[in-house]
């Protein structure tokens, strides 16, 4: 059901000088790190991968899902999820809108839409939350949500951008466990960029180092 | 679909733009050069050659009025930009200084004619400050037989200029200071052992005055050239010279209407000369400030005066503003209000009442004019940043330049060409014709107010929204323009009051057959029916400032239980 995340060849440059090279693939329900110290364009790798590069950067080379390839197809059309450093909640919408955001349209019906919604609540052990403000919840609630808020909209992969960076030690080991089994669970293909290497190390694949 | 079409539509918004406010300026230019060289086709007896040019030369008011238009718009400028400089220097960062930034908004929003009324019923030889002097200090019975307002030089016209160019420079200021990293750098000189005042100018003004150079070129241009309060508080015989101008071009003897333009190329010459010159004092003070910080004078002893100095005439510049909208609002109300007493007689809504189904009328048109205006500047100034979001099209410096022009070149200097342009074309000078000419001077101040908050947004929401699933449309309509509510309802704030302003264009656009609030207080300006004036200054301050108060209450309200979005 699920395909791996390939970069064949995947070059990025900025005026003519390469960043970075890289061709690798992550298998359907496992995690692969990316690490290197910062300016060694991580965040570039991902955004290359959403397809929100943006000029004066080039790419050449291909995204591929399985037998797809994404490179043509704008962000909202591939699939692809991610989740960064900072929730990124939209602070104008309740927990729960937050998640009907990314909730597929293919489930109607409001009815329907809101029981899915407060399911994945549930999920999360934040059943009862739909109705709370973002701005009040506690760090590790709000990683929760915009994990459940990436899941719902049924991503064929998973990105991570340090995404455990902003938590204290405790509680990010308890996240790093519940990242990982939802995105095991369902069989995602995982691309985490960190500097952290007990990241690296919990997620227990392969590791790439950009640059350096 | 809805990707193909945008990728048509959008990308052109910028062109689009800026030939919005660019055509009808280049059309103005050439419609006021025309005439002004003798080529004025459809008026008898206009031949190519320079008789407006010798005619103008012949008006013995002319030394008198080109003097006024320089010496009160270099005054004016300069006195608004030391005060601003001044109290950011000795006071910025402090509660005080927090205070006086609170007043802003509602600072700004006061029309100019509104204030330079304000300004004049307090200030006159009957005004409520010479009644609250006779009181106990001068004991007069009548008013003294002295010119203050309206006196030949020009001196209570640079007060009026000055007490809304301080709020407008020191908004700019604040917008400045956070890109200059000001707080850092004035710390820094302080450790160095520089006093506040003396460390901020040394360290942070430079940095300040290469960001706000734009927005005080446009105070020069607009205090040489401003007709709505020169008339009001400037010299009669002879006025300044866009206020002749005025004249002229409302004279039933189209013949005048060449004078006028010569008038008004000699206005755009004099305003480029005031730059330039403006330019060169930039470079020697620049010069003069570097062998200042070179010397290292820590100059402590002076900094409690200059402090105290300081915030005299930034306060006074705000509460004249608002004290005179206070008189303006007893004046609508007070019926019989005899001399030395500071206050009414009696209080009546006699005023309010006779002005009543004129003013609705007017008021009705005035805020029509305002909210097609601001409608048409927030579409196209939202395409443009939408456009700068998802294409990378930016307004680059050149572009930035464009976009300030409209406030540079006079409005007295094109809009005599933009009226003479309609006339040649048969268009009619109607309501959609004066929305169209405010649109030129609105969408600036639009674009101006939302460019920092769209650029300062964290795009990561959009990127998140689009691996959601959400088309760019989406992701502006649902996410982008709800989290950034409260700078579009700023911004809409600032098109009005900025619409409920415009003089000069309101009637020569409109041929003086499209009154609003403000060419209606205008004309009242010589009949000295101060009841009349108060009511229709009061309503026209009260069009500009409802919106910046709904601006301020709304989001409070609708997001009153989203904290991430109410603590800016």
């Amino acid at each position: 059901m699920t395909d791996a995340l390939r970069l064949e060849d995947l070059r990025v440059s900025l005026r003519n000088e390469t960043l970075f090279a890289l061709d690798l693939e992550v298998m359907p329900g496992h995690v692969t790190s990316i690490m290197g110290p910062s300016g060694t364009g991580k965040s570039t790798l991902l955004a290359a991968i959403i397809g929100t590069l943006r000029p004066p950067f080039e790419m050449s080379g291909r995204v591929c899902l399985g037998q797809t390839d994404l490179t043509p197809l704008p962000p909202e059309a591939r699939g692809i999820g991610i989740l960064y450093q900072d929730d990124l909640l939209f602070p104008h919408l309740s927990v729960a809108e937050n998640l009907a955001f990314g909730l597929s349209p293919r489930l109607r019906g409001r009815a329907a839409r809101r029981a899915a919604v407060d399911a994945a609540l549930a999920r999360i052990d934040m059943a009862g939350f739909g109705d709370r403000d973002p701005a009040t919840l506690s760090g590790g609630q709000k990683l929760r949500v915009s994990l459940m808020r990436a899941l719902l909209s049924e991503p064929r992969a998973l990105l991570l951008d340090e995404p455990f960076s902003s938590l204290d030690v405790a509680l990010r080991q308890l996240m790093r466990a519940l990242v990982f089994d939802q995105a095991r669970d369902r069989g995602l293909p995982v691309l985490m960029v960190t500097h952290d290497p007990e990241d690296a190390e919990a997620a227990g694949g392969p590791v790439v180092t950009l640059g350096g | 679909m809805g990707w193909v079409s945008r990728r048509r539509v959008l990308p052109a918004l910028p062109a689009l733009t800026l030939a919005v406010l660019l055509v009808p300026l280049g059309a103005g230019l050439i419609g006021t050069l025309g005439p002004a060289f003798g080529w004025m086709p459809g008026l008898a007896g206009a031949q190519p050659g320079l008789d407006a040019f010798r005619a103008l030369l012949a008006w013995p008011g002319l030394p008198r009025a080109v003097t006024l238009s320089l010496s009160t718009g270099l005054a004016a400028t300069a006195l608004s930009l030391a005060i601003v400089a001044l109290v950011t220097a000795a006071w910025g960062g402090t509660r005080v200084f927090a205070a006086l930034r609170r007043l802003l908004s509602p600072l700004l929003s006061v029309p100019h004619a509104a204030a330079a009324f304000g300004l004049a019923f307090l200030i006159a030889p009957s005004g409520w400050l010479m009644r609250l002097a006779s009181a106990w200090a001068t004991g007069l019975e009548r008013p003294p037989d002295v010119l203050i307002v309206q006196d030949p030089l020009g001196l209570t016209l640079i007060a009026g200029l000055v007490v809304k160019e301080v709020p407008f420079l020191l908004l700019m200021t604040i917008a400045a200071l956070g890109q200059a990293d000001a707080t850092r750098a004035q710390t820094v000189a302080q450790t160095l052992g520089y006093g506040r005042t003396t460390g901020w100018l040394k360290a942070v003004f430079p940095r300040v005055y290469a960001q706000i150079r734009l927005p005080v070129y446009v105070v020069l241009a607009f205090s040489m050239t401003v007709v709505d309060v020169a008339i009001i508080l400037g010299p009669n015989t002879p006025p300044t010279l866009s206020v002749q101008i005025l004249r002229w071009m409302t004279d039933p003897d189209l013949s005048l209407r060449l004078q006028a333009a010569a008038g008004a190329v000699l206005q755009l010459a004099l305003v480029l000369a005031a730059l330039a010159l403006w330019r060169l004092v930039e470079i020697a003070t620049a010069r003069l400030g570097r062998a200042w910080v070179l010397r290292g004078a820590r100059a402590r002893l002076g900094e409690p005066a200059l402090r105290g100095l300081s915030v005299l005439p930034a306060g006074a510049a705000a509460a004249t503003v608002l004290l005179g909208i206070a008189i303006l609002a007893l004046w609508s109300v007070a019926g019989l209000w005899s001399f030395p007493k500071a206050l009414p007689d009696q209080l009546s809504l006699r005023s309010w009442m006779r002005h009543g189904p004129e003013l609705a009328e007017i008021a009705a048109r005035t805020v029509t004019i305002a909210g097609l205006a601001t409608l048409a500047s927030l579409i196209l100034a939202l395409g443009c940043l939408e456009a700068e979001h998802r294409d990378g099209l930016t307004l680059r410096r050149t572009g930035l330049w464009l976009l300030y022009l409209p406030l540079l070149i006079p409005q007295v200097a094109f809009l005599p060409g933009v009226q003479t342009a309609m006339l040649l074309l048969g268009l009619d000078g109607g309501l959609f014709a004066v929305t169209a000419a405010h649109v030129i001077f609105v969408f600036p101040y639009v674009f101006l107010s939302l460019g920092d908050p769209f650029r300062a947004w964290d795009t990561r929401y959009a990127t998140i929204a689009c691996t959601l699933g959400a088309r760019a449309n989406r992701v502006l309509w649902r996410v982008r323009l709800p989290m950034l509510l409260a700078p579009v309802l700023t911004a809409s704030a600032v098109g009005v009051a900025v619409s409920v302003g415009q003089y000069l264009p309101t009637l020569l656009v409109g041929g003086g057959r499209v009154p609003t609030l403000t060419t209606e207080a205008v004309a009242l300006a010589s009949g000295g029916d101060r009841r009349a004036i108060g009511v229709f200054a009061l309503a026209q301050t009260a069009a500009a400032l409802v919106p910046f108060a709904l601006a301020l209450i709304l989001p409070r309200l609708l997001y009153r239980n989203r904290r991430g979005l109410l603590h800016d």
